[in-house]
């Protein structure tokens, strides 16, 4: 078998993977540091990075769909609706700029890494994973495709090929803070994502909060959703944020913080990310 | 596989393995050797290069991926060989790169962001550097550097240290231009991909026995050259800077004392070794309980690291005057407290490296050190061998901090390369240069300090446990320099300082850039800040109103006639920090917003040179017949300017421009011992000996030409012109005598700085000399999630004489980058934090603007006045950051790093404390 192989046709990665044994290659900014003693990945590789239609951004059937080989500074810079700021937010503190140059949106879900920033955000976008074997392709929400802390539902013989995101509208508005020690290259103690939606009156139509690095795999925080939708889009929404809407969470203590400051921190992030929002008027 | 791209606009092709780092292939099998390799994990960004036209770390790169594309380095910057483009010289100018070794990965996230963007704002330079880490600048003169690159064109001139007065010019230092051209040869840089490789195998535990099974066997399976383990090495299998407490092993014997700790080495061609799986080594390993913390160790069921050291003490320090416990129990206002800082990784981009190579009876290596004379002492006593067999040349350091003054790859080397009669090269890997050599001390401190009613200090009583590790490495220094230093530069009549230094089961705590001086100030200076509320005074006045001055007695009786600057440091402050206190009371006037301003002040002093201990330095100049001086010049240039400024001296000395040098670099063959970069004694005392050295050689020089000392010196090719009164005079060099290096002059010199040794109470004369400084930050705290984000910090120096300002403020930014790091984010857990990615330093978005405030109060001793600066830098920035944080929000930080969760729970038990 070859130890390296970078194909052009979606089907004939499909079908090398059928075959087994392969460790699929994109950006390798969490590959190559996970293998820092070694100068060359261990084993067969197969990089996608070659493949056509892997990548880019498109609008299709009321879904937007970013290629899973997408890297962090395309997504920067690219023409979407305000409801993807948080994205952009994200991708442009994702690293540096030589990672985000490299490390794709792919990588960063299939990596699956508690403080992956990517995570939060997506799921605050109801993101579904979509995925493809020589069996054919399935697509599932990213609350299910991540089961835990490094771990996905993918298959050996899986690769996935693109994130797709239903449409949140034109009114909808996110964004994402993320919490670290210092200015670049921090992995986050805590993240969150906010997206609001409001309606013409001018109440919350939709919320959806998600926070990373404070649970094995990030989650959404429904109760603090539900909490919020109804009410007046206006400086008291933040107010409306409390202690027990973050439940779900179960931070840890580590290196970064310990998990009581996670806790409160995220609390604190939260309403600043909600308020943004707000100051930010909402519908423009 | 065969890969082809572009590199450098020239088509290439390479035989490579695809799955194999860019990096490995640009520098291995490309001699691309500007790229260098900090991490291999995307941490550091010292091997960023552009792929077409975009920055990349070529560690994380897949060579595959770079098929047909275009692939540039720095060399791509380059004009002609040798000749600097636009971007370099904004480098050499604005003195952005110190020793280089992160160059190249600024340069080049530098000029992805310039082709863009020709005139970014600084916000743009920061993202888009942000992924290049630098431990030696600062940073701040490498933001500059990059948003004044187009005033230079790729066609000018590269500036030349052409001054007709050396000293005190802000020259770009002498060895920059291979720097920035990335043609600088490092520790890893020597040697090529044929050479034997070493693979060290380390103790997984932090205590354990352990017994190999068949190396022999082991060895042939693999196709290794050869294992080492103890009982290879011939000499002495103990090695250690400080000779009397030598007691660290090249290999353990039996039993580890550190997780890290070398067991056995497995000496090989590179492709074996990259195939080796360590796991697989033929070793058996039973964990022993291990001794943690300083705690542990000194309660006396610890199990003992080192027969004969008594309850896991090392070595104790004291300093005794006055009656401290009279003086504190009549004190009208006492301020205490307990405070700890954690281990601190030098974390310099480069890890240790070298190569070796035999040559008949001697062995030859090149090695980034800060020491070569010590290291070939210990190498010759390891190879039982005479140290004239040992010869250590040491490369260019990519960063040292301290850290390269200890054995780290050194033995390995050159057990190898003398067994095996073949060249060998190594290089750690972050993991490994982390988790095995030196760290700065944790520290435990209590300190309890007393004023009378008007604020003037009265005594002090301070206890410190240093956590040294597992081996003695420079802990005495520590124990000894901190009773000196923990008073600060300020007068207290009544001092009782003690230190013990510990031994646990962790890496070796060592020399770190102030030798425990930092830690110490940490707690004086926190403190001071709430006697100063509690007499009701200003804080910097406070420290104005009890600072040292010539003709009073420092806490070791020493008294200075001449030097202490101290106050004038202090005073240099005022103006700023009176609008700085003017403009926090203004910003947090709403009492309203979570973020909250606040104004900090710390001052420091510390003693050049070894403490009561000779360290002499020698400096050899000639004249050869063409025309050139030859300065053999054994101080290593870690970045900090060594072979700039002890130049800059020996040319003003001979009244020479320094152009007219060429330097031969520390080799224990050829150069005259320079003693170790440490101490901050190179400018201070290689810097003496080079002025005396100069002097020497002019008097020579005039007496050859016949004139008087007034005469003005000139050499053009071959000749020596001496003027005076309008008269000129014309030696042929050519004409006289030379040597057999083709030398017609030369003079050496020695300087040895006077000091006293100190008595049992700490009494005496430990250094002939005290740099002084005082920081102030401003900074702006958020309330609710205990971030810190620092706005600016001014800081006043007395350097004697600044030998070269552009040095000078270098040497400050980088001191203070460091400081802050050790403030807000730094801490080695062993185990846990062994990269770059949760070992924390800080980025070019941590450190703000720096304002240089230079006093040059000059020194009787040091050469043109100047005293050293080196470490004098970092000791302010962390206390006068913490006092900041306290002004801002009340919160008392005393233990280590202040990071958001600190910060945020000191500044709730603020608020829950009326
Ligand atoms: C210095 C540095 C800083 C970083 N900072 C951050 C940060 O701030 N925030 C953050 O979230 N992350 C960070 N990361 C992590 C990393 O960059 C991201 O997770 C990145 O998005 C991973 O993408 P990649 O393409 O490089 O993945 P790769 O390393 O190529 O792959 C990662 C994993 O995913 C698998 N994989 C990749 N693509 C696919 C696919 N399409 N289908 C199936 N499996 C696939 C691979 O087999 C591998 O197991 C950082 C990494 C480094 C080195
Ligand atoms: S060596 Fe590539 S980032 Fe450090
Ligand atoms: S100059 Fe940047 S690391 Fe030394």
């Amino acid at each position: 078998m070859a130890e390296y192989c970078r194909p052009a046709e979606l089907g004939e990665a499909l079908d090398l993977l059928a075959g087994g044994g392969w460790r699929i290659l994109a950006g390798g900014t969490d590959l190559y540091p996970a293998n820092a003693a070694r100068d060359r990945l261990p084993g067969a590789v197969l990089d996608i990075t070659g493949l056509d239609g892997l990548d880019g951004i498109g609008k299709q059937d009321g879904f937007w769909r970013i290629g899973a080989a997408t890297r962090w500074s395309s997504l920067i810079g690219a023409d979407l609706p305000p409801a993807f700021d948080g994205l952009k937010q994200a991708a442009a503190q994702i690293g540096a700029v030589q990672v985000q140059n490299m490390a794709t949106i792919g990588g960063n879900l299939c990596n699956a890494s508690p403080a992956a920033d990517g995570v939060p955000v997506l799921l605050g976008l109801d993101a579904r994973i979509e995925m493809a074997s020589a069996r054919g392709y399935r697509e599932m929400p990213l609350a299910e495709f991540i089961t835990g802390v490094r771990r996905t539902a993918l298959a050996p013989d899986e690769i996935v090929t693109a994130v797709r995101i239903p449409d949140p509208g034109p009114a909808a508005r996110s964004h994402f803070l993320k919490l670290g020690t210092r200015s670049y290259l921090v992995i986050s103690i805590a993240m969150v994502h906010v997206m609001l939606i409001a309606d013409p009156p001018g109440r919350v139509a939709d919320a959806r909060i998600a926070i990373g690095a404070c649970s094995p795999v990030a989650c959404r925080l429904s109760a603090l959703e539900r909490e919020l939708i109804g009410h007046p889009f206006d400086t008291s929404l933040a107010d409306r944020v409390r202690e027990e809407h973050f439940a779900p969470l179960s931070p840890i203590d580590d290196v970064r913080a310990t998990a009581a400051y996670r806790l409160e921190a995220a609390r604190e992030m939260t309403r600043r990310a909600i308020a943004a929002i707000v100051a930010g008027g909402g519908r423009r | 596989m065969k890969l082809s791209f572009t590199l450098n606009g020239r088509e290439v092709t390479v035989e490579a393995d695809p799955r194999r780092r860019l990096s490995a292939v640009l520098r291995e099998d490309l001699g691309e050797r500007s790229v260098k390799s900090g991490c291999d994990a995307g941490d550091c960004g010292a091997c960023t290069v552009l792929v077409d036209d975009r920055a990349v770390c070529s560690c994380m790169m897949a060579s595959g991926q770079a098929a047909g594309r275009r692939v540039e380095t720095v060399s791509a910057l380059t004009l002609a060989e040798g000749m600097p483009g636009a971007l370099q010289r904004s480098f050499l100018h604005h003195g952005a790169a110190q020793c280089g070794i992160c160059t190249p990965g600024m340069l080049m996230a530098a000029e992805a962001l310039l082709r863009r963007q020709p005139r970014p704002d600084e916000r743009a330079v920061r993202d888009a550097l942000g992924g290049v880490l630098c431990r030696c600048t600062g940073y701040r003169k490498i933001i500059a550097a990059v948003m004044d690159a187009h005033r230079f064109t790729d066609n000018g001139t590269t500036e030349t240290g052409d001054a007709a007065a050396p000293v005190g010019a802000p020259l770009p230092r002498i060895d920059g231009v291979p720097k920035v051209l990335g043609s600088e040869v490092f520790g890893a840089d020597i040697g090529d991909a044929g050479d034997l490789h070493i693979r060290v195998i380390r103790s997984p535990h932090a205590r354990a026995r352990f017994t190999f099974g068949d190396l022999e066997a082991f060895r042939q399976s693999l196709g290794a050259e050869l294992i080492l383990t103890a009982k290879d090495v011939p000499g002495r299998n103990l090695f250690g800077v400080i000779p009397p407490f030598a007691d660290q092993p090249v290999f353990a014997e039996g039993q580890t004392r550190f997780r890290g700790e070398a067991v056995a080495a497995v000496v090989a061609a590179s492709e074996v070794l990259e195939n080796f799986d360590v796991d697989a080594f033929p070793v058996s390993w039973q964990e022993l309980p291990a001794v943690s913390s300083s705690d542990e160790a000194l309660n006396g069921d610890a199990p003992l690291l080192h027969e004969g050291r008594v309850g896991n003490v090392m070595a104790r320090g004291r300093v005794r005057r006055g009656d401290a416990d009279a003086a504190l129990a009549a004190a009208r206002h006492v301020a205490e407290g307990r405070f700890s800082t954690g281990f601190i990784e030098h974390a310099y981009i480069e890890p240790e490296a070298g190569y070796a190579v035999r040559r008949g009876d001697v062995l030859e290596l090149h090695v980034c050190t800060q020491a070569p004379y010590m290291n070939r002492d210990d190498l010759a006593a390891i190879l039982g061998v005479g140290a004239d067999q040992v010869r250590v040349i040491a490369t260019a350091v990519g960063g040292g901090f301290g850290s390269k003054l200890d054995l780290s790859v050194h033995p390995f080397l050159a057990l190898a390369a003398w067994r095996l009669n073949r060249p060998v090269r190594m290089a750690y890997s972050r993991g490994e240069s982390m988790a095995s050599t030196t760290k700065r001390h944790p520290s435990e401190i209590a300190l309890r300090i007393g004023t009378d009613a008007h604020g003037r200090l009265a005594g002090m009583v301070f206890d410190g446990i240093f956590n040294t590790g597992a081996y003695a490495s420079w802990g005495p220094t520590v124990a000894n320099r901190v009773p000196v230093h923990a008073s600060g530069p300020y007068h207290i009549p009544n001092y009782r300082a003690e230190t013990v230094a510990v031994h646990t089961n962790n890496p070796p705590a060592g020399a770190f850039r102030g030798f425990g001086v930092p830690q110490s100030a940490i707690a004086q200076e926190c403190l001071f800040d709430e006697l100063a509320d509690m007499v009701g005074i200003d804080r910097l006045e406070f420290r104005i109103l009890n600072a040292l001055d010539n003709g009073m007695e420092t806490v070791t009786g020493q008294v200075f006639t001449q030097g202490v600057g101290i106050r004038r440091c202090l005073e240099a402050l005022r103006p700023r920090w009176r609008k700085a206190l003017a403009a926090a009371a203004a910003a947090n006037a709403d009492g309203q917003s979570s973020i909250r301003r606040g104004v900090g002040v710390a001052g420091l002093w510390y003693g050049c040179g070894n403490t009561s201990l000779p360290n002499p330095s020698a400096m050899r100049v000639c004249l050869r017949a063409d025309g050139r001086i030859v300065l053999f010049q054994g101080a290593v240039d870690i970045g900090q300017g060594a072979n700039t400024v002890i130049t800059q001296i020996c040319a003003q000395a001979l009244g020479l421009p320094v152009t007219a040098f060429e330097l031969i670099g520390p080799d224990t063959a050829r150069t005259p011992d320079a003693g170790k970069t440490s101490a901050s004694r190179q400018t201070f005392i290689s810097g003496k000996a080079a002025m005396l050295a100069g002097e020497k050689l002019r008097t020579k020089l005039l007496r050859l030409a016949n004139v008087s000392a007034a005469a003005v010196l000139a050499l053009e090719s071959g000749r020596l012109i001496a003027c005076e009164g309008g008269e000129r005079h014309e030696i042929d060099l050519t004409a006289l005598k030379a040597d057999e290096d083709g030398f017609v002059a030369e003079a050496s010199a020695s300087y040895d700085p006077p000091t006293s040794p100190l008595d049992e109470n700490g009494q005496g004369e430990p250094y002939a000399c005290f740099g002084y400084g005082a920081h102030l930050v401003e900074l702006e705290v958020d309330r609710d999630l205990g971030t810190v984000r620092l706005l600016g910090i001014a800081a006043a120096h007395d350097v004697g004489r600044a030998i070269n300002p552009l040095l000078v403020a270098g040497q400050i930014d980088g001191g203070i980058a460091q400081g802050i790091g050790l403030a807000l984010m730094e801490e080695y857990l062993p185990g846990r934090t062994e990269n770059l990615h949760d070992y924390l330093i800080p980025t070019i978005g941590d450190v703000p603007p720096i304002e240089p405030l230079l006093i040059e109060e000059a020194d009787a001793h040091g050469p043109y006045g100047a005293k050293g600066l080196g470490e004098h830098v970092l000791i302010a920035t962390a206390p006068a950051i913490l006092n900041a944080i306290r002004h801002a929000t009340g919160a008392r930080l005393r233990h280590l790093p202040a990071t958001p969760d600190r910060v945020r729970a000191a500044i709730r038990e603020a608020e829950a404390t009326p």
